[in-house]
């Protein structure tokens, strides 16, 4: 089997980590090669974050490189624009439709793009954005975004929603486990 | 049982498979993870030691008990690190003893691009240099083999890629040597001139041995190839680039012992394939041995000294064609790290910028106070040259510079070398004030306890440094203690000290916002009448308020509360319910 890759990119602080540790997982479960890549350090305060996971019957680079993206998951719409040349021809976007302005836009040294979302959609790749956080807050928390974000990603995999949720089970905290649960149906469903 | 583990996670298996008993450490990415989950196994003792220095030291001195020991740390640390490197080259151990060092190509979250290998050579000590975390785990415990069979400490050299990638791994069990027994031997383990003039030679023989012993090695492997046009040498996160980019095409020469070097094997590559060439990041190390055996090779040439390398770089290079995907036609603004909403650093950085003060920054999240809108930050180097480079600016120049100059090091950074360079302001006699930032934690590792916590890597209590009684006790009369987040204090203090005439110490102290034990008042309000929108509170460069239709918005998944902004608003617009009392 030719090598899948997924990259998943955000702002630091998002919560994307435990997206490519449950997703690692499950693949690992499957029984292929697995690689993920993670960043760590200090562009997890507040900046562009990439997570990397690829999969297959022999994975050699931990990194994926321009081109080579079958999906870009990203947790908000900045950061995918960001990552498109990384995106296979015909591969798909998955994108939360929040808008979290970096510093230089606070600051007022450079405008957010507008209309991200149509802007995708013109390159030609299969784009489904969806308003994660508002899927979060109605799930109890904005915190669950990267859960709701979870719940879209599983409906292009093969893996039952029961095995997703197994997963979710070992890497959080029991006392979230009903918060991230409807977050990740809310997700899966929308 | 197959598992994926981070590099980092796997090296920590590799210790703990092979019996090691003792770990010290300084934390620092991308190498801080090892130390974290050795400290996880029940039977390993792990520690944080105050520096890379002191954890090395102790680690040699766990190994002359009897023990494998480890000590782990970023490239830089092993700046730090590099006198008893030198010196334990000669000593030897006697359990194993095995250094883990990780470099950072592509500077994700460090300040300079240092090419570790050279350290190997210079200080004649061996270096394995695994690509993936199974190579990082069957590495680990082949460097405790090396290490006791050649008297010598062993070098584990890792690179971000390979410290923080998950791959496949498969665990053994732990089994744990038999105890050595400490023995006296004044001219192995008394360095002075008569005794070391005789180890010398010894080291020298040693490398020769490791030499050999890397010909046959099967760390040091040839994968076949169909093209002999080309024949690749490479190492780490590089060769895996290579077999991504090309497969089985050209035959590959992996090397997992990046010092010493085979010279035989080498030779016998380069003969069966018409073109050498070398894949490795940041210096040309592989390629200029390859070059003192007069082999033609090519490297440095076709591929950069800076930054990292990836599988599509590779096979451009190497002639072979690339396919991207489309990019956007727009700008896309840049989003660089900041500091978090809450972070207790914000505030003193605005006030230090609002005296106008030459600030000497140190290594830390508060680096970041150098960065816009607070651009408060003048200088940063390394760990604690903030505070004695603070001495030699104030002793240097004028009576104003002492007046208009502070040093900015955070609790951990001032433990680790922020003292040494305090006592020579005391001693020395330099009318320096120096500000640290006691957030109670190590922040931008990702929280690791430190001497001043009051709690040890197992994060069980344990002595605290009290940092006041310390800067009193290395003969600083005045330290004085505030609470960033009311800033006129903080502002009257720092004014009052620089006016003194002798040296002080300002702590700034408030734990980092992030830690889960401090509780927070929750979002701050905007009362949109009141807001004239006039962008004061935009100033200090939170991430949580941006400015919407001419009002200020705050962001209520970010704010805190910890009404740093409101002190700002002259029009009260700035507001919550549970006003906080330092308001």
């Amino acid at each position: 089997m030719e090598t899948k890759n997924i990259m998943i990119v955000g702002v630091g602080g998002q919560g994307t980590l435990l997206a490519s540790k449950l997703l690692g997982r499950l693949l690992l479960s499957r029984g292929y090669d697995v690689k993920v890549s993670e960043v760590h350090g200090m562009s997890q305060r507040g900046g562009s974050v990439v997570t990397y996971v690829r999969w297959g019957d022999r994975v050699y680079s931990p990194i994926i490189d321009k081109g080579q993206a079958d999906c870009i998951l990203s947790f908000e719409i900045l950061e995918a624009a960001r990552y498109t040349e990384y995106l296979k021809p015909g591969g798909r976007i998955i994108v939360n439709s929040q808008q979290i302005n970096p510093m230089p836009v606070v600051a007022g040294v450079a405008e957010y793009p507008e209309n991200l979302e149509e802007k995708l959609k013109k390159l030609g790749g299969n784009v489904d954005a969806l308003d994660a956080l508002a899927l979060a807050e109605e799930a109890g928390s904005s915190k669950a975004v990267n859960l709701v974000l979870m719940g879209r990603l599983a409906r292009y995999f093969d893996f039952t929603q029961e095995e997703w949720q197994a997963a979710i089970n070992q890497s959080v905290p029991p006392k979230f486990l009903e918060l991230n649960k409807k977050a990740f149906q809310l997700g899966w469903n929308t | 049982m197959k598992t994926l583990m981070l590099g980092n996670e796997a090296v920590a298996r590799g210790l703990y498979e092979a019996g090691c008993c003792f770990v010290s450490s300084y934390p620092g990415t991308p190498s801080t993870e090892i130390t974290e989950c050795a400290a996880k196994y029940e039977e390993l003792y792990a520690e944080w030691a105050p520096n890379e220095k002191v954890a090395l030291e102790a680690a040699l001195g766990a190994s002359l008990a009897g023990k494998r020991s480890f000590c782990g740390m970023k490239h830089v640390g092993l700046n730090v690190a590099a006198d008893p490197l030198f010196t334990i080259s000669y000593s030897g151990v006697n359990a194993g003893l095995v250094i883990g060092v990780a470099d950072d190509a592509g500077m994700h979250s460090s300040q300079n691009e240092q090419d570790s290998r050279h350290y190997a050579r210079a200080a004649k000590i061996p270096m394995l240099e695994p690509s993936d975390s199974a190579e990082a785990l069957k590495f680990a415990k082949l460097a405790y083999e090396l290490s006791e069979r050649f008297d010598t400490a062993v070098l584990i050299k890792m690179c971000t890629r390979v410290s923080h990638s998950q791959s496949v791994v498969e665990t053994g069990e732990r089994v744990l040597p038999e105890q050595r027994k400490y023995e006296k031997n004044p001219t192995k383990y008394i360095m002075m001139p008569a005794n070391a003039k005789k180890r010398h030679p010894e080291v020298e023989k040693r490398t020769l041995a490791l030499r050999d012993w890397a010909e046959t090695a099967e760390i040091n492997r040839v994968d076949s190839g169909q093209n002999s046009d080309c024949g690749i040498v490479t190492s780490s996160t590089c060769y895996q680039y290579v077999k991504e980019a090309f497969g089985d095409t050209y035959p590959v020469l992996k090397l997992g012992m990046i010092w010493p070097m085979p010279e035989q094997k080498i030779r016998d590559f380069a003969a069966s394939v018409k073109k050498l060439v070398v894949v490795e990041e940041l210096d040309g190390f592989i390629e200029t041995h390859c070059r003192n055996l007069g082999l033609l090779v090519s490297g440095k040439d076709l591929f950069s000294n800076i930054g990292e390398l990836s599988q599509n770089l590779v096979k451009e290079k190497l002639g072979g064609k690339v396919q991207t995907g489309a990019s956007l036609e727009e700008d896309i603004p840049a989003r660089p790290p900041v500091m978090c909403a809450g972070c207790p650093h914000r505030s003193i950085f605005y006030v230090l910028k609002k005296l106008k003060l030459t600030v000497l920054g140190d290594i830390g999240c508060y680096t970041l106070g150098a960065v816009a809108p607070l651009g408060a930050i003048d200088t940063t180097v390394c760990m604690g040259a903030s505070v004695s480079g603070l001495h030699g600016f104030v002793k240097a120049g004028d009576e104003e510079n002492a007046g208009k100059t502070v040093a900015v090091i955070g609790d951990s950074t001032f433990i680790h070398s922020g003292v040494t360079g305090l006592i020579n302001i005391a001693y020395n006699e330099s009318n320096a004030t120096v500000i640290i930032l006691d957030n109670s934690i190590t922040g931008m590792t990702g929280h690791q306890q430190n001497p001043t916590t009051g709690y040890n890597l197992k994060g069980d209590p344990c002595t605290k440094i009290d940092l006041e009684n310390l800067c009193h006790a290395v003969g600083i009369g005045r330290v004085r203690v505030v609470d960033p987040y009311d800033m006129e204090t903080c502002q009257t203090v720092i004014k009052e000290e620089l006016a003194a005439k002798e040296p002080s110490v300002i702590i700034s102290r408030r734990p980092c916002a992030l830690l889960k034990y401090v509780k927070h008042p929750g979002p701050i309000c905007v009362d949109s009448e009141k807001c004239k929108g006039c962008k004061a509170c935009m100033s200090i460069g939170c991430p949580a308020i941006s400015m919407v239709e001419g009002k200020a918005k705050i962001d209520t998944t970010l704010c805190v509360g910890c009404g740093v902004c409101g002190q700002l608003c002259k029009f009260g617009a700035l507001d919550s319910e549970n006003i906080p009392e330092w308001r």
